[in-house]
């Protein structure tokens, strides 16, 4: 049992908990993340460590609520439990000191991105960071990353904060501007797509996080493969993040579709239940 | 004897019909009642020379076990079975008898053997429904730490062992659950998972202690399971990586690995609508390959709601490396069998999801390096099975996440943990490791017996620290 410290709604249906977990807490890398199960009739649900303390013995998730799993760890609140956490899972993001890095997040992806950020300027590197939201209430840990970014831009899709547009838009305006040794980009599918695509013709290194469906995230079932250079890999021992040059994201994004059907019925049989029971 | 031998037919369990099991996760035989127990044990010979026992790898004295029950001395029959293994209800399921004890019992070489699975299976459930778990009193303590790493078949024997000589045991294991593919890969319908638990509850009872959700080599290191004072360090993680076809079309949906379909079903109970994991349930079903865990997937599917099962499998009848009664138990449910029949691309539509395979038929040539005659193609045979639902359990290889973390453990060449194959001792000092990541998949009672003859070495090696 894994008790939960914090429950706080960030953002519009995105909840942070801190967890009491202090052996993960020790071990715990950038880019690694957690399975999450919130009782035994639970589905095991991979989230990544947003953030960590060692000498407090805890680590933080943040995550959107889409269906019924992640619904059922909001209805979670401070000093309730978490029947099962197992990780760190995955592979460490590997960091080094660069010149300059940008670091790109869209919706959730920037609770992902964050500790791969706060890493590399920990290294020495100068980070800029490039944050997306649909609008400005969707925005999470835009102080965070203001804190440890020498830059920081906002982009919304109804210009509600910063810029209005896409963040490849601003992406290109900072490609074009000054030469990059690295792009992490972190969001929804077809945005890493953009931004991969984006990098290729600036010749930069980019780094994407995979989200794909897992179920035991430590290379047993096989259903978290993803294509890498026309190569199978399993995104929860050889990822998640992967060189975004070589990621076939079209795949990806059909594969993540395969319970929608399920799912969908799943959650809205579980919203019936609740508000039968009120 | 050997005149009533002949008289007396070898008995059968009862089982569940197949007509009704097909749409249930019961198990399917129910096992001897005690009269028939004891007719079937009246047919032992009691051989002076028992050729049975030769066939055991874990040498189970079987005609003195037998002995016990026809003379109704149950708690010792089921005594006699533990001195050699450790998990009997589990073996009297699902051994490959046919290849091992029974397949050498002398009765079989003129009619039919002595059905020893079914008469240890009899008396292991004996004590389960007695429920019987004070086997550990009055062990004296040893004041030394054992960490065993996966809580398969093969980590479990290790505990037990080491428990009962006064070991402190510590049993890591990376599922929510422990138990190993006992509990996440073999169905409900075959071995109930109520024996597991049960074997685990007497580990406790024992003093063992198991710590759940931890993937040794990311939350720890072997290493520092020495520095946080464990005297040596048993790795029992299976080979649980799995293999697929790398054929095209292979990543669309609807597409899995037996481990996973088995996983959602087994460990993640998706069979039952109070839980939340979702499964695929197809109308037509492909499953690839022809062993245990083929049949396993194609008797799941169906009971989720298969109408056309089918098994897939390059080479003929005699080279299925099931278990006979698993292939029996499957063709009399309607599992429908390709032979030499190999699947060369997955079919998929607009949507990303299979709605076929594209097979080819095949012929058996020369004899390869396993001495089965190799399958070759025969051309212009393409064929294509429509199908909605496609389960590839073709092997497993060895699992690399605690391997990558612990350089300096010499590994084979595919990546299993090089151990001498008398004592399990490793590259590392203090390490020792057997079953399925030494061997590659093989059985329950293999796994278990490098595990007992592991534990015999780390007992060794602690009272002469
Ligand atoms: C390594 C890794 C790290 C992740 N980190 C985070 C994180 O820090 N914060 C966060 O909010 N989410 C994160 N995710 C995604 C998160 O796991 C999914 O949102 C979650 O599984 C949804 O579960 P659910 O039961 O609530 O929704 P479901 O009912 O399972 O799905 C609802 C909707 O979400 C889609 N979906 C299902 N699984 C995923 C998935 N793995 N990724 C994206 N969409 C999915 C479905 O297609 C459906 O449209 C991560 C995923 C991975 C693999
Ligand atoms: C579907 C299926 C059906 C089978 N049917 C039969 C049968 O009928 N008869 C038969 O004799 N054999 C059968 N087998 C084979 C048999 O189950 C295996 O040979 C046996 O279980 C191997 O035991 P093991 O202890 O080596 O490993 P496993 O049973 O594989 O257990 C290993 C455990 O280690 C855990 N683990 C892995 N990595 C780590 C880590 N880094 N840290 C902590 N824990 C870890 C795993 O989660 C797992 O619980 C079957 C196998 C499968 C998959
Ligand atoms: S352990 Fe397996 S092989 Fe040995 S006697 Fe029992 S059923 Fe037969
Ligand atoms: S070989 Fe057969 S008949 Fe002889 S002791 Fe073994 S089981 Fe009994
Ligand atoms: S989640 Fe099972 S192999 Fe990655």
């Amino acid at each position: 049992m894994y008790e939960i410290l914090k429950r706080e709604e960030i953002a519009e249906n995105i909840i942070l908990n801190e967890i009491k977990a202090a052996d993960i807490a020790a071990k715990a890398k950038p880019g690694q993340f957690v399975l999450v199960k919130a009782n035994e009739q639970g589905e095991r649900i991979p989230l990544t460590i947003s953030m960590s303390d060692k000498s407090k013995g805890t680590i933080t998730i943040i995550y959107m609520v889409v269906g019924k799993s992640t619904k059922i760890f909001s209805s979670l609140d401070k000093g309730d439990f978490f029947e099962d956490v197992i990780g760190p899972l995955g592979m460490p993001t590997h960091i080094e000191k660069l010149d300059r890095v940008i670091c790109v997040g869209g919706g959730t992806g920037i609770a992902v991105l964050y500790p791969i950020a706060k890493g590399f300027v920990e290294k020495g590197s100068n980070v800029d960071v490039i944050l997306g939201a649909r609008n400005k209430n969707l925005l999470i840990l835009k102080d965070e990353m203001d804190n440890i970014s020498k830059n920081l831009m906002i982009c919304t899709d109804d210009g509600s904060d910063g810029r209005k547009g896409f963040v490849t838009d601003a992406l290109k305006d900072e490609l074009e501007k000054e030469k990059a040794d690295l792009v992490v980009a972190i969001g929804p599918v077809m945005m890493m797509k953009a931004v991969s695509e984006l990098t290729k013709k600036y010749n930069v290194k980019t780094l994407v996080s995979l989200n794909p469906i897992m179920i035991d995230g430590t290379g047993m079932c096989g259903c978290c493969r993803v294509s890498i250079g026309g190569k199978t890999k399993f995104a929860c021992v050889d990822g998640p993040e992967f060189d975004g040059h070589e990621v076939d994201f079209n795949e990806l994004q059909m594969r993540l579709r395969a319970y929608l059907d399920r799912e969908k019925k799943s959650l809205e049989d579980y919203n019936c239940k609740i508000s039968g029971n009120r | 004897m050997a005149d009533k031998a002949k008289k007396i037919p070898r008995q059968k369990m009862p089982e569940q019909k197949p007509e009704i099991r097909r749409s249930n996760f019961k198990e399917v035989p129910f096992g001897f009642d005690k009269e028939t127990a004891l007719l079937e044990a009246s047919r032992c010979l009691k051989c002076k020379k028992p050729s049975c026992v030769e066939g055991c790898p874990v040498s189970v004295p079987i005609p003195q076990f037998i002995s016990l029950i026809l003379e109704e001395k149950f708690d010792d029959a089921i005594a006699e079975i533990r001195k050699k293994n450790f998990l009997p209800a589990v073996c009297g399921r699902v051994c490959p008898q046919e290849n091992q004890c029974e397949g050498s019992c002398i009765l079989g070489k003129k009619g039919t053997p002595v059905a020893i699975g079914a008469l240890e299976r009899f008396a292991a459930d004996l004590e389960i429904n007695a429920g019987k778990k004070d086997v550990c009193l009055n062990v004296k303590k040893t004041g030394r730490k054992v960490a065993v790493v996966g809580s398969g078949p093969s980590g479990l024997t290790v505990a037990g062992d080491l428990a009962l000589k006064g070991y402190d045991v510590t049993v890591f294991e990376a599922f929510h659950k422990a138990g190993g593919v006992l509990v996440y890969g073999i169905p409900e319908f075959r071995l109930p998972k109520t024996i597991v638990e049960y074997e685990i509850e007497k580990l406790k009872s024992c003093g063992v202690k198991f710590v759940l959700n931890y993937v040794i080599g990311k939350i720890k290191t072997i290493n520092d399971l020495f520095e946080e004072g464990f005297d040596a360090v048993y790795i029992g993680v299976g080979a649980g990586l799995p293999s697929f076809l790398n054929i095209e079309g292979e990543n669309f949906n609807g597409v899995f690995s037996a481990n996973e379909y088995l996983t959602r079903a087994n460990l993640m109970k998706a069979y039952d609508s109070d839980y939340d994991t979702p499964i695929a349930v197809g109308d037509n079903v492909v499953v690839v390959g022809a062993g245990n865990v083929a049949m396993d997937a194609a008797r799941t599917a169906l009971r989720l709601g298969g109408k056309n099962v089918s098994i897939v499998y390059r080479r003929s009848r005699e080279e299925m490396p099931a278990r006979a009664e698993e292939l029996h138990h499957a063709e009399e449910e309607g599992i429908d069998f390709k032979l030499l029949t190999n699947p060369v691309k997955v079919l998929g539509d607009e949507n990303g999801r299979i709605k076929g395979v594209e097979c080819i038929k095949m012929e058996l040539g020369e004899p390869d390096d396993s001495g089965r005659r190799r399958p070759v193609e025969i051309k212009g045979s393409e064929f294509v099975i429509d199908c909605d639902l496609m389960i590839i359990a073709v092997g497993s290889g060895a699992n690399p996440v605690l391997t990558r973390s612990e350089k300096d453990l010499a590994l084979t060449k595919r990546g299993y943990v090089e151990a001498d194959s008398e004592t399990g001792k490793t590259s590392v000092k203090g390490v020792w490791a057997g079953g399925d990541i030494v061997t590659g998949q093989a059985t329950v009672i293999m796994a278990m017996g490098a595990g007992r003859k592991a534990a015999t070495d780390i007992d060794r090696y602690l009272s002469e620290l």
